[in-house]
């Protein structure tokens, strides 16, 4: 232990923590700006220097570790002026359009301003100039915005391992790229959109549909179908002041109602699609000896990295559609038959804690006989932006259910939206199969929990079956490299792309640094998922009625031609670099 | 050729140490003449290397023998370039001209009578014949910069001649680790790059670090304005910079070493390919070095010219093929460096210092110099003032000696403004602070700083706001861009400049640019 003193305060901290961890951990708070815990510890901004006493200059409080003896002022009038003068000469080349910014009212650097009572910015000079990039369907990158705290750098080249970004040019003319400054389109991104997760301004954002769906809304002679992710109902409530985690899903079918959707579905049913489906597919790799390990598919920032990295591993992917992508397969077939609607006269909106989602409707493989399976997918964030746009005040309406005929899911559907959610609900499925009989265990708990990479052994039908779930693309990475070099001896591997799962999701409500530091949102949204499906009366995909009902009505049964028709699809490697 | 013994090496000494007698003896025994033509950056760009060509075809012309023409580095005098030196009788003829070749040959070397016109003339207007007759020589003291000028730097021989490989192979066989680092921390060598960390101290600490793998790194990537110390050593006498390597390599266990240095070196970047093969070829690189079983290589490294990255953090970056960006601190390179092992980065003239050390003993170093900045520090002397070149003084002589008695002076009868010290970050010293010894304390104590090298002389009619907007303009667009004081302040302290020189600006400016450099 180091014994300092931090603002008069005596404090006792462990060694090696910095002086920004040992004033937080004492009740002090240090202001901050490119620090993100754990992932960018750099003393980029200097917005978070402190005086130490006998040294000459500021210190970096997020990187200097404390020292024996030491005294620490984090709020001299000094510091504040320095910090000012910082905040000053950030602000000089920040494109100050706070208005019309998509981040507006949840900015790190807005904070900042209110919080130093800037109401002139003391410097002014030339400005960077970017263009904006927003090629592709699922990210916009507005460097204007950006103020060079590498926050994304780290993420993904940290975090996800991938590295599709990172500074170029030098001085003042620096900026966050790509490879040779092409598109993130074009480059080895796989759209995770964690980085926009983890940008304290607006200069990285999802591409928005919110206009083409009100558009669709009005739009009359339009049957638009909306349908929701399990991970949505445990996080927009953020967006109006709920605590971390809280469900909402009753509020959010209201406001979806008010809005003007014909109809509001749960993709937890389109989950237990997915399982059934994907159950059967192993049940029949291994029976058939086909490729093994199995791999989930329905993560399509995961999809992208396998294509764009392990072509040659492809074949390990499931065939199977994510959740949304069967869904809205299924409502322009088998819903537009049941209610007499062309399918082409209808749209399906996506409401997804996932920006990759957006890229993934818009792959060409994603249609059945010309119709889209998806028309236009949405965030949570933008979800959030559209019932503000609505005048609906969220926080008084009553609750409703979602629209029969696909109204009931499973718990197994609701846990989709965590890391070993999948893995979960398929084991639950796959066990009763290859058993032959409803057997009472319910609950994996080796695959539940916050590591990146979870190994379970278990006995399925008397047959012992390893498998692993990671989530986190340097994860999902460690274990493709297993599978490539022969030591991987699973049969069914669960990958989400995101480092926790769907909850995390780079369409999910960013929270500030300083809450990423100080709580662990992956666990209270996680916990929300876990406690929908304890409560829950079916919690098994097979046992879903109204899937049930549609397997008997159209489909037949799992792995059929059609299903493979409507709920299945391929995957075709691709350049890393499509330059 | 091929991998030698210690034997052949003391062969190869002596044979060619009698040969080259004449380079360093002016009553040297010999019939034998030496033309010495400087090939270094500056005399090659005024077409030394036409001068070198002339005179070899002139002599095979002529039929002469017993006349060499030899390539060498850099002989200080820059301002006199291109220089030719006549051996032994080292006769100093000044900015000669490729066409002035066949006169030198002729008068001097065929009728042994000097060519009065091209002999230099001193600041005074006194004709110079020697080149130790020049004030500029006088208060110099050459220990790093030894072999500068006297030996052919593509030739090991001539290396090895002059006691070249001798403290390598005295440290591999009479000393210990811990003797040679406390050798090096008993004479009292400090960083020459700038900051003047003890090298002993800065070696221990890597020694002490235990690793599979430690790394030697030279850091040639001189990157101050004016500066170019490093690149004449390199061009001049690559191997005592070698050999230092694999000395400091064995004192802390290290068994690669690299050469950082910037592309922009053409010449220094050549020397160094030819020295590092012939060395290898001799064996004095490589495994087993003269059979004391003792490994150590040194490659290339070249670096794309980002003033940042000389910062040695900045310099691994760059190596391990990433940004050139400093890495947070702690951990120090000696304890987490190249590839996250024990690492010492050491510059070009730190290293040139330790052979010498070593072979004469931490006591001779140590006796030269001040109490705290011991032996000699190199200057790359421009600006205004009359000796541009490259001079060697030893630590404590004062700014007005290196100005006035080795530089002659202000060129035009004009008065001495100011001196600049220590690159961007460093600062210029006004003339009440001539009589300044030159350390690393007393430069810091007035506000600048040693730097590596660059002296920048300037005269009375010098502006010290544009020169302050030189120095803002080199660190914004030189910035590495990490953080935002440098990355944006930089920038914002320039602007408030450019508006006060075109007197748009107002004095409440001056407080935002102190504001900022605080």
């Amino acid at each position: 232990m180091v014994k300092l003193v931090i603002d008069n305060k005596p404090v006792e901290v462990e060694e090696g923590t910095t002086i920004l961890e040992a004033a937080r951990q004492n009740g002090i708070d240090i202001p901050t700006l490119c620090f993100l815990k754990d992932i960018n510890e750099v003393g980029d901004c200097r917005m978070c220097i402190v005086e130490v006493e006998g040294r000459k200059g500021f210190a970096t409080s997020c990187i200097q570790t404390v020292e024996e003896g030491m005294v620490v002022k984090t709020h001299s009038p000094e510091i504040l002026e320095a910090r000012k003068t910082i905040l000053d000469l950030i602000l000089s080349n920040h494109h100050k359009d706070c208005l019309t910014c998509s981040r507006s009212g949840n900015c790190e650097l807005q904070a900042l301003s209110i919080k130093f009572n800037v109401q002139k910015v003391e410097y002014e000079g030339e400005m960077s100039k970017h263009k904006i990039d927003d090629k592709s369907p699922a990210i916009v990158r507005d460097f204007n915005k950006c103020i060079l705290c590498r926050r994304c750098v780290a993420t993904c080249k940290n975090v996800q391992g991938i590295g599709a970004i990172d500074c170029i040019e030098r001085g003042f003319s620096s900026c966050i790229s790509t490879t040779y400054d092409h598109s993130l389109n074009d480059v080895d991104c796989t759209f995770c959109g964690q980085c926009i997760e983890s940008c304290p301004t607006g200069a990285l954002r999802e591409k928005e549909y919110i206009d083409e769906v009100w558009e669709k809304l009005k739009d009359e002679s339009t049957y638009v179908v909306v349908q929701t992710a399990p991970a949505v109902r445990v996080a927009l409530g953020e967006e109006f002041g709920y605590s971390i985690g809280t469900n909402v899903k009753g509020k959010m079918v209201t406001a979806l109602k008010n809005m003007g959707f014909d109809k509001v579905f749960d993709t937890n049913t389109g989950a237990d699609f997915t399982i059934m489906e994907e159950a059967n597919e192993f049940v029949e790799r291994v029976k058939n000896k086909g490729t093994l390990p199995m791999i989930t598919s329905c993560s399509p920032g995961w999809v992208r990295f396998a294509e764009k990295n392990y072509p040659e591993l492809l074949d390990h992917l499931s065939t199977c559609k994510s959740p949304h992508q069967m869904f809205g397969a299924i409502i322009k077939s088998y819903l537009a038959q049941k209610e007499g609607i062309a399918p082409h006269k209808i749209c399906t909106v996506s409401v997804m804690p996932c920006i990759a989602k957006k890229y993934e409707a818009s792959r060409e493989e994603m249609e059945v006989d010309g119709n889209r399976d998806v028309d236009y997918v949405i965030t949570t964030r933008e979800l959030s932006r559209m019932i503000r746009q609505a005048n609906i005040s969220f926080r008084e309406l009553e609750d409703s259910d979602f629209d029969d005929p696909m109204g009931e899911a499973t718990g197994a559907g609701a846990i989709f939206g965590t890391t070993g959610g999948v893995m979960e609900a398929a084991l639950r499925t796959a066990a009763d199969t290859l058993e032959g009989k409803n057997l009472e265990k319910l609950e994996y708990t080796q695959v539940r929990g916050e590591k990146g990479i979870k190994r379970a052994e278990l006995t399925l039908g008397g047959m012992p079956i390893k498998v692993v779930v990671a989530s986190g693309l340097s994860n999902a990475r460690k274990i493709m490299e297993e599978i490539k070099n022969g030591t991987a001896d699973y049969q069914f591997v669960e990958i989400m792309a995101c480092p926790g799962g769907c909850v995390m999701g780079g369409g999910q409500p960013i929270k500030s640094s300083k809450i990423r530091s100080a709580v662990d949102v992956r666990k209270l949204r996680a916990d929300s998922l876990y406690s929908i499906d304890e409560a829950s009366t079916i919690r098994k995909s097979h046992e879903n009625p109204a899937l049930q009902k549609i397997y008997q009505e159209f489909f037949g049964k799992a792995g059929s031609e059609k299903a493979h028709k409507y709920l299945h699809t391929h995957y075709t490697a691709k350049e890393k670099y499509e330059i | 050729m091929g991998k030698k013994s210690i034997q052949e090496i003391e062969g190869i000494r002596n044979r060619k140490r009698q040969e080259l007698e004449l380079r360093v003896n002016t009553k040297a025994d010999t019939r034998e003449k030496h033309i010495l033509v400087c090939h270094g950056t500056g005399c090659t760009s005024s077409k030394s290397p036409k001068i070198i060509e002339n005179f070899r075809k002139i002599l095979e012309e002529k039929k002469i023998e017993n006349v060499r023409v030899i390539q060498t580095g850099c002989f200080g005098l820059c301002a006199k370039g291109p220089i030719v030196i006549i051996r032994p009788e080292d006769t100093f003829y000044a900015q000669v001209k490729p066409e002035d070749c066949e006169e030198i040959i002729q008068s001097h070397i065929v009728e042994g009578k000097t060519v009065e016109r091209l002999l230099c003339k001193d600041i005074d207007g006194t004709i110079v014949n020697r080149l130790d007759e020049l004030n500029f020589y006088k208060k110099q003291k050459r220990i790093a910069l030894k072999n500068c000028g006297v030996i052919d730097p593509e030739n090991i021989d001539e290396y090895i001649a002059f006691d070249g490989y001798k403290a390598l192979y005295q440290v591999l066989t009479t000393m210990s680790q811990d003797e040679v680092i406390d050798e090096i921390s008993k004479s009292g060598l400090r960083g020459r790059g700038g900051a003047g960390f003890p090298t002993g101290k800065k070696w221990s600490f890597a020694k002490q670090n235990e690793a599979d793998q430690k790394y030697v790194i030279c850091n040639a990537d001189e990157g101050d304005p004016g500066a170019f110390m490093d690149r004449s050593i390199l061009e001049g006498d690559p191997h005592s910079v070698l050999e230092a390597m694999a000395i400091a390599g064995y004192s802390i266990g290290a068994t690669q070493g690299y050469i950082y240095v910037r592309a922009e070196y053409p010449i220094a970047v050549q020397r160094l390919k030819v020295a590092i093969d012939q060395a290898r070829d001799y064996g004095l690189l490589g495994k087993d070095i003269l059979g004391t079983g003792f490994d150590f290589d040194i490659d290339i490294r070249l670096g794309a010219g980002a003033f940042v990255c000389g910062e040695e953090t900045a310099l691994l970056e760059s190596i391990e093929g990433r940004r050139g960006q400093p890495r947070v601190k702690p951990p120090y390179p000696a304890n987490k460096g190249l590839f996250g092992k024990p690492t010492i980065i050491n510059n070009v003239e730190t290293l040139a210092n330790v052979t010498r050390i070593i072979l004469n003993g931490a006591e001779w170093y140590a006796s030269i110099g001040t109490e705290k900045s011991k032996g000699t520090k190199v200057f790359a002397l421009g600006g205004n003032v009359n000796n541009v070149g490259l001079v060697e003084v030893p630590m404590g002589t004062t700014l007005r000696e290196i100005v006035f008695d080795i530089g002659g002076g202000i060129p035009n009868g004009r008065k001495f403004k100011a001196a600049q010290t220590g690159g961007p970050s460093g600062g210029c010293i006004p003339a009440e602070h001539l009589d300044t010894p030159i350390d690393y304390e007393s430069l810091t104590e007035i506000g600048s700083m040693m730097g590596s090298g660059g002296l920048i002389v300037m005269d009375e009619t010098k502006c010290m706001v544009d020169i302050a907007r030189f120095y803002l303009d080199f660190t914004v667009s030189e910035s590495c861009g990490k953080c935002t004081p440098c990355r944006i302040g930089t920038k914002r302290m320039l602007e408030i400049l450019e508006r006060m020189c075109e007197r748009k600006s107002r004095a409440r400016r001056f407080k935002q640019i102190r504001k900022i450099s605080q």
